[in-house]
């Protein structure tokens, strides 16, 4: 390797801690993109890179997206090496977490309890870049921000979460989403979505419409619909939720209905596949849902769209037909372009459901790798653990749990293992997996952004 | 010469870290932190596993395996690790520090 390369590598990690140090964002003194391209790629025509660039400063890992996935991954890589130079991407300098804020929507409790900050990561060595990447070149394995700024990576990972495929439903797209919102990335949306409920009359019926698998967190479209309930029962006695659902089949079903038999027969309607429950299109101007056989008009409308990997797979190249990423199952690393490793809701983990659980998990087995991979080791062989908890009422906690592992190219759940609460089980249970649902958002949070 | 020192420093590096992180844990021990708190002060009725001794983690996870001890999600979780799987975590966690 030329002593110019490296120069060029060691200065854009640099200059990125001194922009971020001073100013909190990345823009000044990098060098000039040209020039930055031109020494990565001398510095990728090289085959002894990683080991002489480690012991001369640190390789150079570049994070995109500061999500559970994204966040856990580079707060681990940057604890567990501190010589590495660990540069997180992130667009945003709040993040809001999804789960429990279906809690928010139902008025239990408000959107600052969702909302984390960066500082923490950041004061353990991690380089924040509060930018958006707008072009990533898998051959000279550098990431352009949208501010001019290049980084170069030898170890990419994206964790860009979902996206919505605006194309799949007739009448819904992101202008249509702020009359009918998603509420499906927490923020502005689940405030959207709150503020209607609250401003709706009793009387009124409240639609949810659910899409086809694959979705994040499955099992949180029912909590949504239960707490909305919870809410109606509660607060607006005369009104009613209507659940219009691509599916016959959901995550927890048989609990969820019964719950649902118990807790709220009056105040929730579920409709499946078979039913006519798909929601076929949409007029955000008269807020009516048209299914298959009839259609259905509400006065506050929550539309759940088809998900995708998020924009950033995209721009990466690593989506494949399915428009997901596939990963190797040990690493992580993507099996459509090398040094490029995708985890969190992006990915296609086998049957392991999305979530802030698994993407937490899927985190530290890929940065545990990804430390392994830059000292030539071989990566162990991961189990993973997945545990979703969902609540049907304040005090009622329903769970999903799984074990993980790769067999062949892919995850496949370790049999015997794994399932739901129990379907019949004392009030005490419940009220006990409703403490935990809480207990686990503080710990995932706390241990991420803490 | 020159990589193979690199690569025995960086590995005691690697050595050093993993016994205070995550990095080097043995598989299925990186997850537990979802639930089990590493960090101090977090407020949750889920009991942190650092620096506990490796046989109590055993011994209860071998009830929650056995359905000898009752709990909500640990009684699936345990059913998806072997005994040795079991006994290398318990003794990563026993050597965390609390």
């Amino acid at each position: 390797m030329s002593a110019g390369t490296m120069s060029a590598r060691t200065m854009s990690a640099r200059t990125m801690s001194a922009g971020t140090k001073s100013t909190g964002t990345v823009r000044s003194g990098t060098m000039t993109r040209r020039r930055f391209l031109a020494a990565a790629a001398s510095a990728a025509a090289s085959t002894t890179l990683s080991a002489p660039a480690i012991a001369e400063g640190g390789a150079n890992i570049v994070v995109i997206g500061g999500g559970f996935a994204g966040a856990t991954c580079a707060r681990m890589l940057k604890q567990s090496a501190t010589h590495l130079s660990v540069t997180l991407v992130e667009a945003n300098r709040t993040y809001t977490a999804c789960p429990l804020s279906n809690g928010v929507i139902a008025g239990l409790h408000d959107l600052s309890e969702q909302q984390f900050t960066y500082e923490k990561i950041a004061a353990d060595g991690v380089t924040m870049a509060f930018d958006t990447a707008a072009a990533i070149d898998a051959g000279s394995r550098t990431v352009v921000l949208k501010s001019g700024t290049s980084l170069f990576y030898d170890r990419l990972v994206i964790a860009p979460g979902i996206g919505f495929d605006w194309n799949a439903l007739p009448g819904y797209n992101e202008a249509a989403s702020r009359i009918i919102p998603h509420a499906w990335k927490a923020g502005e949306q689940t405030t959207l979505l709150r503020r209607q409920l609250e401003a709706m009359e009793d009387g009124g019926t409240v639609l949810l419409s659910i899409p086809e698998n694959p979705m994040r967190c499955p099992p949180g479209a029912y909590e949504r619909a239960s707490l909305i309930a919870y809410y109606l029962k509660t607060r607006k006695p005369r009104s009613k939720i209507i659940v219009l659902d691509a599916k016959d089949e959901f995550s927890m079903k048989s609990l969820f209905q019964n719950a649902w038999r118990t807790l709220y027969p009056d105040h929730l309607e579920w409709i499946g596949l078979s039913s006519g429950g798909k929601v076929i299109s949409v007029d955000a101007g008269t807020r009516t849902l048209t299914c298959d056989f009839e259609s259905h008009k509400g006065s506050v409308v929550n539309v759940i769209p088809r998900q995708q990997a998020g924009e950033i797979a995209q721009l990466a190249g690593v989506t494949d037909r399915t428009n997901w990423c596939p990963v190797d199952p040990i690493t992580f690393e993507s099996k459509i372009a090398p040094n490029i490793h995708v985890i969190g809701d992006a990915t296609l983990v086998g049957t392991m459901p999305k979530s802030a659980f698994g993407a937490d998990a899927q985190a530290k087995i890929c940065a545990a790798a990804i430390l392994k991979l830059l000292a030539n080791a071989t990566p162990i062989r991961p189990k993973l653990i997945n545990t979703c908890y969902s609540l049907v009422a304040p005090d009622y906690g329903l769970s999903v749990a799984g074990v993980y592992q790769p067999v062949g190219h892919d995850y496949l759940e370790v049999e015997g293992a794994g399932g739901n609460s129990p379907l019949e089980a004392p009030q005490a249970t419940r009220a006990l997996e409703a403490s935990y649902a809480h207990g686990v958002f503080r710990t995932l949070t706390g241990e991420v952004f803490g | 010469m020159v990589r193979s020192l690199t690569l025995l420093i960086l590995s005691s590096l690697l050595a050093v870290a993993g016994s205070a992180t995550a990095a080097d844990a043995p598989r299925g021990a990186a997850s537990c932190s979802g639930c089990h708190a590493v960090k101090a002060g977090i407020d949750t009725p889920l009991k942190s596993l650092k620096g506990r001794k490796a046989a109590e983690i055993v011994e209860a996870m071998a009830a929650f395996k056995s359905d000898r001890q009752r709990a909500t999600v640990m009684n699936r979780i345990a059913k998806g690790f072997s005994d040795s799987e079991i006994a290398a975590i318990a003794e990563w966690w026993s050597e965390q520090q609390p």
